[in-house]
């Protein structure tokens, strides 16, 4: 039990992760799907930076004092490159949304998928 | 300069990127991206001719930080083999790029496009160079968020290029995250990101249940990137809608950069040795292998669109590759070495030649090419000899990589697994003839578009069939690089 209380930011992680993911598979709209994938991403910003903690240790600033105790700063840095690609991927993937909407009139993949095969049998027909 | 020539090929395309944003005009555009594609391919032909001369693995330190602080980049005989395939298939489609990209894009879009381009290249060559795990995530996602927009850019004359881009997107940023979780654990399990340095250290924690699941979410997000069966779903929208240099480019080179990674990750990192890996990987990889080489060839022989059909048959290529990695051992690696360096140049080929028949005409359906043998005879050669590459006929690239894959099963007494390769190999052989019969057999309706060729658009698809058919005939240079590269991760006798 100890050990569950202990590990509790990972569970959260986790849970996390899986609303997250949950999401991304579940839903049919795309702005429900790319919500779902930033709270996926989300997830393994936190697991990154929870494991750069250090029990006791403080933020890593350098002030010569040798004893201090300090949290590992790598993980934090990686993950802000990752947070960079996120938003990134965020950014792609809506810009990607406005033009299905303009092009498609909806983003509901199983009205989309209809279009797309009525268009694919109109092509299968002239091939 | 010498010594910096391990970072410059991902430096040029790289730097190249803004400045051909910024540049405006397309034909100067266009013409940076060759220069920069050409420069990385001459370098990493340098690298591996060096590579191949001393044996020596070559560390380049960034900003001369040594491993384990500092980030390496790695020329070995893997990566070296691998990196002139990349660069090279980008010369070549950056050759092609320009006739095929004034047909399908909008002018205005087309110094972006190269941006994207060569941001994509350089992206991929990064993945293949670095020595840092978590580099490797990074150059995945500048490749991979390139790619998402290139892809896109085929909705000028295919609006279905954008649900595709749009599930390309969701399923290839999945992949990379499950990558990075799995990173994450063997983080908190080593406390390093140097591979070399996580392979050291992850001996002492290799039955730990961490660096079990690690293995696990590293393998999925890299199955996933690479359209191993059945994680393949997003691939063929996305090579099929998008604009044709962009399927010969992708086709040929992406999903063989995360096989790359896959083998560099599985059998570098956690080692042949690994508690559990022959049974779980490996069988894993075996059993999808072989039913994604049945399941693609089956559905490319369904597929009537030829950009979707080859797309299809990546999928049973992709096959082959995963039951090399499968058989886990020197042999099978080398196999998959070897067909990854083969279909890249057969898929070169095939989709350049489709590509320059459907920057014409809209699209490459069999409709389209009803007859077209006479009408354009170098063009359907082409697809020809890609066609009889990727069922493995003797004197085509193909048969090298069917004749040590089915090598390294018998090696294992895979005796089942090496008759289902032979099998669905020679299944093949109905979409290839079922081309064969289009193209040549049947009288070109009337009506039908007139297809035209000039050396615009059969050179860069000939310069890959050349290949293919000088990689079949003198396969011995390939074979050797191959087993060098396998030995890297697993020792022994050829």
């Amino acid at each position: 039990m100890s050990n569950l209380i202990a590990h509790w930011n990972y569970f959260l992680v986790i849970a996390l992760m899986m609303i997250g993911f949950y999401a991304v598979i579940a839903r049919g709209n795309m702005v429900k799907k790319m919500v779902g994938l930033s709270i996926f991403q989300t997830s393994v910003f936190m697991l990154y930076i929870s494991m750069g903690k250090v029990a006791n240790g403080t933020a890593p600033i350098l002030t010569g004092d040798t004893t201090t105790l300090y949290a590992n700063p790598l993980p934090h840095v990686l993950i802000l490159t990752a947070i960079v690609v996120g938003v990134a991927t965020t950014a792609v993937g809506y810009a990607l949304i406005i033009r299905v909407y303009e092009s498609y009139g909806t983003i509901e993949d199983d009205e989309l998928i209809k279009i797309i095969e009525t268009e694919e049998n109109a092509e299968a027909g002239d091939a | 300069m010498m010594q910096h020539l391990p970072i410059l090929q991902v430096l040029l395309p790289l730097l190249g990127a803004p400045l051909a944003a910024l540049l405006r005009h397309r034909d100067m555009a266009w013409g940076l991206a060759l220069l920069l594609t050409g420069a990385a391919f001459l370098i990493s032909i340098i690298l591996f001719s060096q590579q191949q001369m001393t044996g020596e693995t070559l560390v380049y330190d960034l900003g001369g930080w040594p491993a384990p602080i500092g980030i390496v980049y790695v020329i070995d005989a893997a990566s070296a083999l691998v990196l002139p395939v990349i660069s090279g298939i980008a010369f070549v489609a950056t050759i092609a790029a320009r006739r095929l990209v004034e047909a399908e894009i909008d002018a205005r879009d087309h110094a972006l496009f190269y941006a994207a381009w060569l941001l994509t290249i350089a992206g991929m060559l990064g993945q293949v160079t670095t020595g840092d795990a978590f580099n490797i995530f990074v150059f995945l996602e500048i490749s991979s968020l390139s790619a998402y927009a290139l892809v896109a850019m085929g909705a000028g004359r295919d609006r279905r290029a954008l649900p595709a881009a749009f599930n390309y997107l969701i399923l290839g940023t999945v992949g990379a995250t499950f990558y990075v979780i799995g990173l994450g654990l063997l983080y908190m399990l080593t406390g390093t990101l140097n591979l070399v340095d996580l392979s050291d250290r992850l001996a002492d924690v290799q039955s730990t249940r961490a660096a079990f699941t690690a293995l696990a979410f590293i393998a999925l997000g890299l199955f996933l990137k690479m359209a191993l069966f059945p994680l393949h779903f997003w691939l063929v929208p996305a090579y099929a809608h998008a604009p044709s240099a962009v399927s010969a480019l992708m086709a040929a080179t992406a999903t063989k950069v995360s096989v790359y990674v896959l083998i560099r990750l599985v059998f570098g990192v956690f080692g042949i040795d690994f508690p559990g890996l022959a049974d779980a990987v490996g069988l894993l990889v075996l059993t999808l292998g072989i039913a994604g080489a049945f399941v693609g060839t089956l559905a490319a022989i369904l597929e009537t669109d030829l950009k979707k059909l080859f797309a299809q048959s990546s999928i049973a290529q992709l096959g082959y590759m995963a039951i090399g990695i499968g058989a886990m051992s020197a042999t099978g690696l080398a196999a998959a070495f070897i067909h990854l360096f083969n279909h890249a140049l057969m898929k070169g080929a095939l989709f350049l030649a489709i590509g320059a028949i459907a920057a014409q005409v809209g699209r490459a359906g069999m409709g389209t090419i009803q007859g077209a043998g006479r009408q354009i005879p170098l063009t359907m050669t082409a697809i020809l000899v890609g066609g009889l590459a990727l069922i493995g006929v003797p004197l085509t690239a193909g048969f090298i990589s069917k004749l040590y894959l089915v090598r390294a099963l018998l090696e294992q007494d895979f005796w089942l697994l090496a008759a289902l390769t032979f099998i669905s190999s020679a299944l093949a052989l109905a979409y290839v003839w079922k081309i064969i019969e289009t193209a040549w057999l049947k009288e070109r309706p009337k009506g039908a578009p007139v297809l035209v060729e000039t050396p615009v658009h059969y050179v860069p698809a000939w310069l890959m069939v050349i290949a293919t058919i000088g990689f079949g005939i003198f396969a011995s240079p390939l074979v050797d690089a191959a087993y060098a590269a396998a030995h890297v991760f697993i020792g022994g006798a050829r």
